[in-house]
């Protein structure tokens, strides 16, 4: 399949990550080659296999709907110094 | 040496000729005093640290205040045993930044409850290893921006194997009872344990819980063990397993006492001998010393044949790639600069903010890893790639449990070759890089637990032996891997 330049800027958009042109012309060959040899999935008979999200048996738990202690406001923006009169801080969103 | 009734300092030699368990005794006893065998411990991390790298935090206030508080009442099933954290497993108040510039500053209000088990039963946390950025990585050499790489313990031009190196790499060097915590996603606690010459024990998925544990890949993350010998991988695997409510996928089975099972009687085992992973790419040194292990298992008793497992040695690195890189990518979007770990100046637009912060800070392989999984996830491929991978797996895990039907265990090199040079590691391609996985994948996607064993060392470096296991049969691996020990 092909993997070309733009697209691999579109990915890279997608996931909010800025390459640089350097970057650019070093990831495209890397990842053109490991997407071709990781394409040989196709080989393997799955048609009547189901996905397997994880590797053990789980069950979805779920808990009471209760509340209870959590992170208190001060902990919270502890982390940051993005703060102001008690919110996070962010980027303009327009 | 012995320690004599009366004695209270703990010479730092006396380290090689004591056993953790006895160390344990002798501080519940109060014949060691922790406060000053701690101090030298951390003299001790210091000056390998130096040269080799281990941590990316060493924590000499934190642990000499636990051994101060230790000294009042000495007790637990860790008592002042020295305790190293992977840099991805929370540890309150300690920087933990999962090898990554991006969480610079981020310093947990929580410990990861396997950390807060630990600490219960009187470990003394030391400090938080090195390791490849968020795990990504078999080699360490993918260390964050500004981080440094470890260096192997045999010889410093060589790689410790990843992500879990600096764990691995200051088990074997640290003269003194040690044992690490490491985490695994899909290998990273037995190649570096292998390349280092140490016991790594990667448990059952589930059996330990991921609270507190930076993700990489939710379906894959295991915290496990490493130790000089297989009784001090167990011993730290014994406290920090169980059910946690806090870790929706943590298996609510009960723990079994996973030291017993140490220098227990091998004979009448069933082991299967993985012959795909004796191909033409294995190094002929690592070959024969994996064989002599094998042959020191049967000389024990066990009944060692040929077993074929051929998905999983030729698709297991596609598929491993493909869910690992689809998880971590979902996982690392949360990282944008707010909240906590690094940020910059506020400037632009959301989208704007959040590139340049993820653009500047993550590393190179971060970065690819990221762009891999979004990929992979996208609409037009993600049927040919993800949702392929998750049925892949599936078939993966099937031949695993039909191969545990005949056997106990398995056994296979644990890293098709020997330590290899930065300056060799700096030629292999990226897929290169990606297949020395190769053996290790398949029972990391599958969560089954497994163990590297020590084997010989082939022109002065160490070789590893992997023992693979059936689901909640950590124990088995103890047993064998106790034996092959000699």
């Amino acid at each position: 399949m092909e993997i070309d330049k733009e697209l691999l800027k579109h990915v890279a958009n997608v996931a909010r990550l800025k390459l640089t042109d350097s970057e650019l012309n070093k990831f495209l060959p890397q990842l053109k080659e490991v997407m071709e040899a990781f394409s040989r999935l196709e080989d393997v008979d799955t048609s009547k296999t189901v996905s397997s999200i994880q590797p053990v048996a789980l069950r979805n738990v779920m808990r009471e709907d209760k509340p209870g202690k959590c992170l208190g406001q001060e902990d919270a923006l502890s982390q940051t110094k993005l703060k102001e009169n008690g919110y996070f801080k962010g980027p303009k969103i327009v | 040496m012995a320690i004599s009734k009366g004695r209270r300092l703990f010479k730092a030699d006396v380290g090689f000729k004591m056993n953790t368990l006895s160390f344990v005794q002798q501080v519940k006893k109060k014949e060691i005093d922790i406060v000053e065998h701690i101090s030298k411990t951390i003299d001790e991390l210091k000056k390998i640290n130096k040269a080799y790298h281990y941590f990316n935090i060493i924590s000499e206030e934190g642990a000499l205040a636990q051994a101060r508080e230790l000294r009042k009442n000495p007790k637990g099933k860790l008592a002042g045993i020295a305790v190293s954290v992977k840099d991805s497993i929370c540890v309150k108040g300690i920087e933990s930044t999962a090898g990554s510039r991006i969480l610079k500053g981020y310093r947990p209000l929580f410990d990861a409850t396997a950390v807060e088990q630990a600490k219960k039963e009187g470990a003394i946390i030391v400090g938080k290893t090195s390791q490849d950025e968020f795990g990504f990585g078999g080699f360490s050499v993918n260390v964050g921006l500004d981080y440094e790489i470890p260096n192997n313990p045999f010889d410093a031009s060589r790689s410790c194997g990843g992500s879990s190196g600096g764990a691995a790499g200051i088990t074997q060097k640290i003269t003194i009872p040690h044992i690490a915590f490491g985490e695994s996603t899909g290998g990273s606690i037995a190649c570096p344990a292998s390349f280092c010459g140490v016991f790594g024990l990667c448990p059952t998925y589930g059996r330990v819980s991921r609270y507190g544990l930076i993700d990489f890949g939710n379906s894959l993350d295991k915290i496990g063990t490493l130790g000089k010998t297989a009784e001090d991988a167990a011993l730290l695997l014994n406290v920090i397993s169980g059910y946690d409510k806090k870790d929706s996928t943590s298996l609510n089975v009960p723990v079994d006492d996973y030291l017993s099972y140490a220098g227990k009687s091998i004979k009448g085992m069933k082991i299967g001998v993985v012959k795909e992973a004796f191909g033409s790419a294995l190094d002929k040194g690592v070959e024969k010393h994996v064989r002599q292990g094998i042959s020191n298992l049967e000389s024990e008793g066990a009944r060692c044949e040929d077993v074929s497992l051929p998905l999983s040695v030729k698709y297991g690195i596609p598929t491993y790639y493909l869910i690992g890189t689809s998880e971590a990518s979902t996982n690392l979007a949360k990282l944008c600069g707010m909240r906590y770990g690094i940020s910059e100046k506020l400037e632009g637009n959301f989208n704007e903010y959040f590139s340049k912060v993820r653009s500047k800070h993550f590393g190179e392989e971060a970065k690819r890893r990221i762009i891999l999984g979004t990929f992979a996830r996208m609409v037009g491929y993600r049927d040919a790639f993800y949702l392929k991978a998750l049925k892949v797996r599936t078939r993966i895990t099937e031949e695993y449990q039909k191969a545990f039907r005949k056997y106990d265990a398995l056994v296979s090199p644990t890293v098709p070759i020997l330590p290899p040079k930065f300056s060799e590691i700096e030629k292999l391609s990226l897929l290169q890089t990606y297949m020395m996985d190769q053996l290790l994948v398949g029972p990391n996607l599958a969560g089954l637990p497994h163990l590297n064993v020590p084997v010989g060392f082939e022109k002065g470096l160490p070789v590893g032996m992997l023992l693979i296991g059936n689901h909640l049969q950590e124990g088995k691996l103890i047993q064998l891997g106790s034996k092959v020990e000699k």
